[in-house]
């Protein structure tokens, strides 16, 4: 870490700090978008593009490059601003989110965006673009590593399980998968008492044949390590179950799934703001 | 007796012949490997095929993945589930980016091995039409598909090939050039049109040939692609006798005959009949009481033209 081109934990953080006030901002100005996934994938997104990732964003198209999937594409705003903190395009950018004639759609899209690797939106689809991109690197013999994040609320999709089922099969050792594991959907169970989007998810995929890897997804020092240990697993894909909380960062909203798709208004956006703010000491 | 093809087989041959010329091209299968025949491609080049079991949404988003880094993936399967059960894979991963991916729709039609309605397909050509970004290609014969099969490779997009299972008669001969977006003229005639797609169009050929032996002159039109559609080939087709009967094994609703229908309305209007099936599914049989009971035989086809002629001479 003598590489001041590399950011240290420290920086990490005020990085994530930075991404979560463009997410909130943008949710605001646009009067659209989702509030809780976006701030719970930060952390694991910040250290992906800022350290894990093997890319260059003067040149978004380099063959060579490492993927990324956003399966649980509703949480585009999180991507766009990690994008636009690591140099894609101007952070400004980001206030058109959602905007008619916008590089900003509400979810990802691979023409418009510069940065965004696969289109994504209908859930559960994520997985299987990573396994193409997997196998298509040993087709073509790159070694390029291939990253999905996926939601809990959509492993309720059958085709995670079928991508499941084929990434081991096809024994992929250079695909990461991480479920961003915040335990809230968009509504959910409720009655008569609340249940996971998914339950002992380490429990499935291990049975499906992925090498598990369990940790705090807002930890950087846990996501660093996670990807360092995925990187010596040979002969299987690797799941990152991601423990983290739905709405990080702002206190009204963290767990709650009423802000799965709320826009703050005027004072939740002061009060939100100061909260990300404040904790900056 | 002209020589037959299955379209299945030149599919398969033809799969071999563009892999061993272009190491992008690749081939994922859902199990169907022996009925649609890209088995021919595993046993070539085993490290070309990918067998992704019977689990068709995570193969066409596999088929996506592998366009996104340069590969030229063709994905097969029975056209009842590449135009259905992969449907959302199709638009989210495949049409809306326009990634580089051909689909397979083997076995469409009613045509299908006595699979009955549940493996026939009338309603892929509709489907895939509505989607933007998407090429629809339904070849007449064995030629055609070869032909088709190499366009789809040099054309950068999403491609929708329409294929059937049992053998057919060739009706190209060795100097034709399939293009993308282009009809074919193959008869010319004065008194009614017959515009067909796929193998239908055959049934039309035999429709003019039965129209002939009452003296009644049929132009017949073949539209291989069902988008982009051949506007201007249509539009003149029309014009050449002012008469149009459509032919399809499929609906008539969104398919070739929906398609020619819109056109003419607005670019050239003149009295016409739809020949496919009629908002109805299919059923098990094999192909002769079938054809016969969905009306869909040449005899089906001249019948429909005669009641146009006959209206308009009334």
């Amino acid at each position: 870490m003598n590489d001041p081109s590399i950011p240290g934990i420290p920086q990490l953080i005020e990085i994530a700090r930075s991404v979560r006030i463009d997410i909130v901002q943008a949710i605001h100005h646009a009067k659209g978008g989702h509030f809780g996934g976006p701030l719970s994938a930060v952390e694991l997104l910040v250290a992906l593009y800022f350290r894990e990732l093997n890319i260059d964003p003067v040149h978004p198209q380099w063959e060579d490059r490492d993927r990324f999937i956003l399966s649980k594409g509703h949480s585009a705003i999180a991507l766009y601003a990690v994008l636009a903190e690591r140099g894609y395009f101007p952070v400004e950018e980001l206030m058109t989110f959602d905007a008619i004639d916008s590089r900003m759609q509400g979810h990802p899209d691979m023409k418009q965006t510069p940065g965004v690797d696969m289109s994504s939106g209908s859930l559960g689809q994520g997985l299987s673009a990573g396994i193409g991109m997997a196998l298509g690197a040993r087709v073509l013999g790159k070694s390029f590593r291939t990253y999905v994040m996926i939601g809990d609320g959509e492993s309720q999709e059958g085709q995670i399980w079928e991508a499941a089922f084929i990434a081991s099969r096809y024994q992929l050792d250079n695909l990461v998968a991480i479920l961003d594991y915040n335990k809230v959907q968009q509504f959910g169970w409720q009655y008569p008492e609340p249940l996971l989007p998914i339950d002992h998810p380490e429990e499935k995929f291990a049975a499906f044949g992925w090498h598990v890897i369990e940790i705090d997804g807002h930890d950087f020092n846990a996501i660093l390590n996670a990807f360092d240990q995925a990187k010596m697993v040979k002969g299987k894909p690797t799941i990152i179950i991601a423990h983290t909380v739905k709405g990080k960062g702002v206190s009204f909203a963290e767990g709650k799934y009423q802000w799965h798709a709320k826009v703050p208004n005027d004072e939740e956006l002061t009060l939100a703001l100061a909260e990300l703010v404040r904790r900056e000491g | 007796m002209a020589q037959e093809l299955s379209q299945r087989v030149v599919f398969g041959e033809t799969l071999v012949e563009l892999a061993s010329q272009d190491s992008r091209v690749v081939c994922l299968d859902g199990d169907l490997a022996t009925s649609t025949r890209t088995d021919m491609l595993f046993k070539a080049h085993p490290d070309r095929f990918f067998m992704m079991g019977i689990a068709e949404q995570n193969m066409f988003g596999v088929a996506a993945g592998m366009a996104s880094v340069g590969l030229i993936p063709f994905v097969s399967t029975f056209a009842c589930f590449t135009a259905k059960r992969a449907l959302d894979q199709i638009r989210i991963v495949i049409a809306q980016p326009g990634l580089n991916v051909k689909f397979i729709g083997a076995y469409s039609g009613i045509l299908t091995g006595k699979t009955g309605k549940t493996h026939q397909s009338v309603e892929d050509l509709t489907v895939f039409r509505a989607m933007p970004n998407v090429v629809s290609i339904a070849p007449i014969d064995g030629v055609e598909v070869r032909q088709a099969m190499h366009a789809m490779v040099e054309y950068d997009g999403p491609v929708y090939l329409r294929l059937t299972r049992d053998p057919m008669p060739v009706i190209m001969g060795d100097s034709y050039q399939f293009q993308i977006g282009k009809a074919v003229t193959l008869r010319e005639g004065k008194d009614i049109t017959l515009i067909g797609t796929g193998e239908q169009t055959q049934r039309c050929l035999d429709a003019a040939n039965l129209l002939a032996a009452d003296g009644i002159s049929a132009f017949v039109l073949h539209v291989p692609t069902l988008k982009p559609l051949d506007v201007e080939a249509i539009v003149n087709a029309a014009a050449a006798t002012g008469l149009v009967v459509t032919a399809e094994d499929h609906s008539i609703l969104g398919g070739l005959g929906g398609a020619v229908a819109e056109v003419l309305g607005e670019e050239y209007p003149v009295p016409m009949k739809r020949i496919g099936l009629r908002d109805t599914f299919g059923e098990s049989a094999s192909n002769a009481p079938l054809l016969e009971k969905y009306g869909l035989t040449a005899r089906h086809v001249a019948a429909a033209a005669k009641t146009l002629l006959e209206k308009r001479s009334t």
